[in-house]
């Protein structure tokens, strides 16, 4: 037992390195480290891991081993797509429109913001609902007047909520327009089905399902050319030059194959305490309103306005009394914006500084959860108090 | 089974003071927790690097500084509420005709206000700063302002807005120090601050003239008006009475027979009063809204040292106290830089006693008492 009783809620931010990915990991650092790309037979035996977890990510996906690229991470699987797909539009002459969210990670967001800023792209951002779901209706209307490519989030970071991709996708290719999803917080939760989501490309990042970070992949659909955001060796089938870290590809794609293969009984836990928390939440809370959607949300993932409160004091307030939580303007720097997510849902700019996000994890317990309730509980009133106090 | 320690949240800049605060406060034994209030970021004047206070680099060095205490360490947004209060009455005063000081308005409204209540929400029980500054006493007998053990960085004047609740509740551990060996605790706790220069202008200023921050935000102020004597000689034009302050000869840009000094402003008229250097000493002044440590003003006339600017040396004075929180202040020898909007801080030795803000000479002030 600790000093002082704590509570990590802020699994979507990221996740701990399961221990048998790590034991799947080890062998990789020293024993077989030889560069894959090299002739003899210890590069071949490290080419091999590289090439066996291809398979392990492309059996997870229903796609072929060839259609994953492995990458640095999810905001570098994000900037390959966004810009090896508008770069090869470009050098094609196709159009130069790209149709995204205001609810995407910022990884797309600045990408697509730099390619329209000094590349002449233009960025055309689709309207969502209070959830943050993407209009199917508006999407559709954009698409029809063309594009080089289409974002959309699978599962929103701030709100959880998740979005109708089959449908999305479908109408993008309607119209003849690449579609990408970051699935980056969907990845370990949610369907990666590439045949049945319909998308083009996708994103994802194995820290956020107990793999190590600084390793994700980017699903390409065969066919597809991409010009190559970082240029080098013809690593990853020229798509992303760099030699290839052995062990973390490997811990991602173990990391991956146990999320799938545990995923029944891992969201079975999650939705209970996720539930446990909201419930919770929203009977000790006064000021707490649920965010984003009710029902179609990440099985982990509970978020909240809590009106007339100041969500990163409040993050103050939490660590204070041992609770890992996040908000939406999340901000170290004690000037915090609005969050943006919050603002394209409808909310007030005031309400978009409340924004507070808590995810459960594979670890969590029903103590930690009922401990943070009474620990929110007790910040938001203390805090509401001052907060109130100086208002106006 | 353990007692808890009493917490204290340490306002923190990054810089030598404050950091060598929190490391004292640790040894200790107190749970300290480091905080910094982001009290401005200037975006018309190119974002937040200019201000000096609270810019990436301060916060980094104060975020660097906690790592190393391994204290916890949060950033407090508190542009509205600065904004509103201090930079509000920096405007409004230099607009007035006075030459205001916030850092003694930040201290009352900020920092022992909505920072000490911030903290105490925090379940603190003491607020710490890095201010040159000394609280002897106790519950019964009340608490006492005195000034820092080195006379030299004594900041007592700008804490003489705090009353028993706050000095209750406030800690300044390099107070009991000379800076030389609040230096030197700084290397040994081996701070990459410690060499760090002392901070001087006003925080939200930056690398700015305070001249600059009025041209911006209130060129009101800035606007040119006529330079006359006490009889309404106009001698030339000035360049907006912000630009000035009371005693100042050079740089006014007129010629005339005999050396003169600015002696006032008239807001009003938007003129700037010259005069000769006998007409500038004036043995007298009224303070407003005085403040008293003590929670309540003294029943007679006393006797105190009244220092009249944050660097000026403490001059023997009577204090008469009026009504509506004024005072009448009577210097022992003429004063030549009395500066309405500047506070006279009233000391009994090393006890800090109170102090109000410097009214402007208006004839009829002068019958308060």
């Amino acid at each position: 037992m600790k000093d002082r009783p704590e509570a990590y809620l802020d699994y979507s931010a990221s996740t701990p390195v399961d221990p048998r990915v790590l034991a799947a990991m080890m062998p990789y650092f020293s024993e077989v480290f030889a560069n894959p790309s090299s002739t003899h037979r210890f590069g071949r035996q490290a080419e091999r891991a590289i090439e066996d977890a291809r398979a392990t990510v492309a059996a997870v996906l229903n796609c072929r081993p060839s259609e994953i690229v492995f990458t640095g991470g999810g905001s570098e699987s994000d900037n390959l797509a966004l810009r090896g797909a508008a770069w090869r539009a470009r050098a094609s002459g196709l159009p130069s429109r790209l149709i995204t969210s205001p609810v995407e990670h910022s990884a797309v967001t600045e990408t697509v913001a730099q390619l329209d800023q000094l590349m002449g792209f233009k960025s055309e951002i689709v309207a969502v609902d209070r959830y943050g779901l993407v209009k199917a209706e508006a999407f559709a209307e954009a698409c029809r007047r063309g594009g080089a490519m289409a974002s959309v989030i699978y599962a929103n970071n701030e709100l959880g909520s998740i979005n109708d991709l089959p449908k999305l996708a479908a109408i993008a290719r309607d119209s003849g327009i690449l579609f990408h999803t970051d699935a980056v917080q969907a990845g370990g939760q949610l369907s990666l089905d590439v045949e049945r989501l319909g998308v083009d490309l996708l994103s994802l990042s194995a820290h956020k399902f107990y793999g190590p970070k600084g390793v994700g992949i980017l699903y390409v659909k065969q066919g597809i050319d991409l010009a190559s955001a970082l240029t080098g060796g013809g690593h990853e089938a020229g798509r992303r030059a760099g030699t290839h870290n052995t062990p973390f590809i490997v811990g991602l794609a173990r990391a991956l194959e146990l999320a799938y293969q545990e995923r029944d009984e891992r969201l079975a836990h999650f939705q209970k305490l996720r539930d446990r928390l909201i419930r919770g939440v929203l009977e000790r809370v006064d000021p707490a309103e649920l965010s984003g959607h009710p029902e179609h949300r990440l099985p982990s993932h509970a978020s909240f306005v809590l009106h007339g409160i100041d969500a990163n004091a409040l993050l103050m307030h939490l660590d204070m009394k041992g609770v890992a939580a996040s908000s939406g303007s999340a901000c170290k720097t004690g000037n915090p914006e609005p969050a943006a997510t919050l603002l394209a849902a409808g909310y007030s700019a005031e309400s978009a500084k409340s924004g507070l996000r808590l995810s459960v994890g594979r670890n969590t317990t029903i103590a930690e959860v009922d401990y943070a309730i009474e620990a929110l509980a007790e910040a938001v009133e203390k805090l509401g108090k001052v907060q109130r106090e100086w208002a106006s | 089974m353990t007692t808890k320690k009493a917490r204290v949240v340490v306002a923190m800049s990054g810089g030598v003071d404050s950091s060598v605060a929190a490391a004292l406060l640790l040894r200790e034994g107190y749970d300290v927790v480091g905080m910094m209030m982001r009290l401005w970021s200037d975006e018309a004047l190119g974002g937040a690097q200019h201000n000096r206070c609270c810019t990436p680099d301060q916060m980094s060095d104060a975020r660097r500084i906690a790592d190393q205490l391994g204290i916890p360490f949060y950033v407090l947004d508190s542009k509205d509420i600065f904004r509103n209060t201090i930079v509000n009455y920096f405007i409004e005063g230099h607009r007035n005709g006075y030459t205001p000081n916030p850092c003694l308005e930040c201290n009352r409204h900020i920092r022992f206000d909505w920072l000490l209540n911030n903290a105490l929400a925090l379940d603190a029980d003491y607020l710490a700063t890095g201010h040159y500054a000394r609280v002897s006493g106790d519950v019964d007998s009340g608490w006492a302002l005195r000034r820092g053990v080195d006379v030299n960085k004594d900041q007592s004047y700008v804490l003489s807005v705090l009353g028993q609740e706050q000095l209750r509740r406030a800690l300044f551990p390099v107070g009991e120090y000379p800076k030389s060996e609040v230096r030197r605790l700084a290397e040994e706790l081996d701070f990459d601050v410690a060499s760090k220069k002392d901070s001087q202008d006003l925080c939200f200023l930056g690398n700015n003239d305070y001249r600059d921050f009025l041209s911006l935000h209130a060129p009101d102020v800035m606007s040119p008006g006529p330079i006359v004597t006490t009889d309404g000689l106009v001698l030339g034009e000035h360049q907006g009475l912000a630009n000035y302050t009371i005693g100042q000869r050079k740089g006014l840009g007129i010629s005339y027979s005999a050396p003169l000094y600015v002696l006032a402003m008239n807001p009003f008229k938007n003129a700037l009063v010259v005069g000769l250097r006998e007409q500038l000493g004036r043995d007298e002044l009224i303070a407003e809204q005085v403040n008293w440590l003590r929670g309540e003003a003294p029943a007679a006339p006393f006797r105190a040292d009244v220092k009249i600017r944050y660097k000026a040396t403490p001059q023997s004075a009577s204090v008469i106290i009026g009504q509506d929180g004024r005072a009448q202040v009577a210097f022992d020898e003429p004063q030549r830089d009395i500066t309405p909007g500047q506070a006279a801080v009233f000391y009994d030795g090393d006890i800090c006693l109170g102090g109000g803000v410097i009214a402007k000479f208006d004839s009829e002030l002068s019958a308060v008492v």
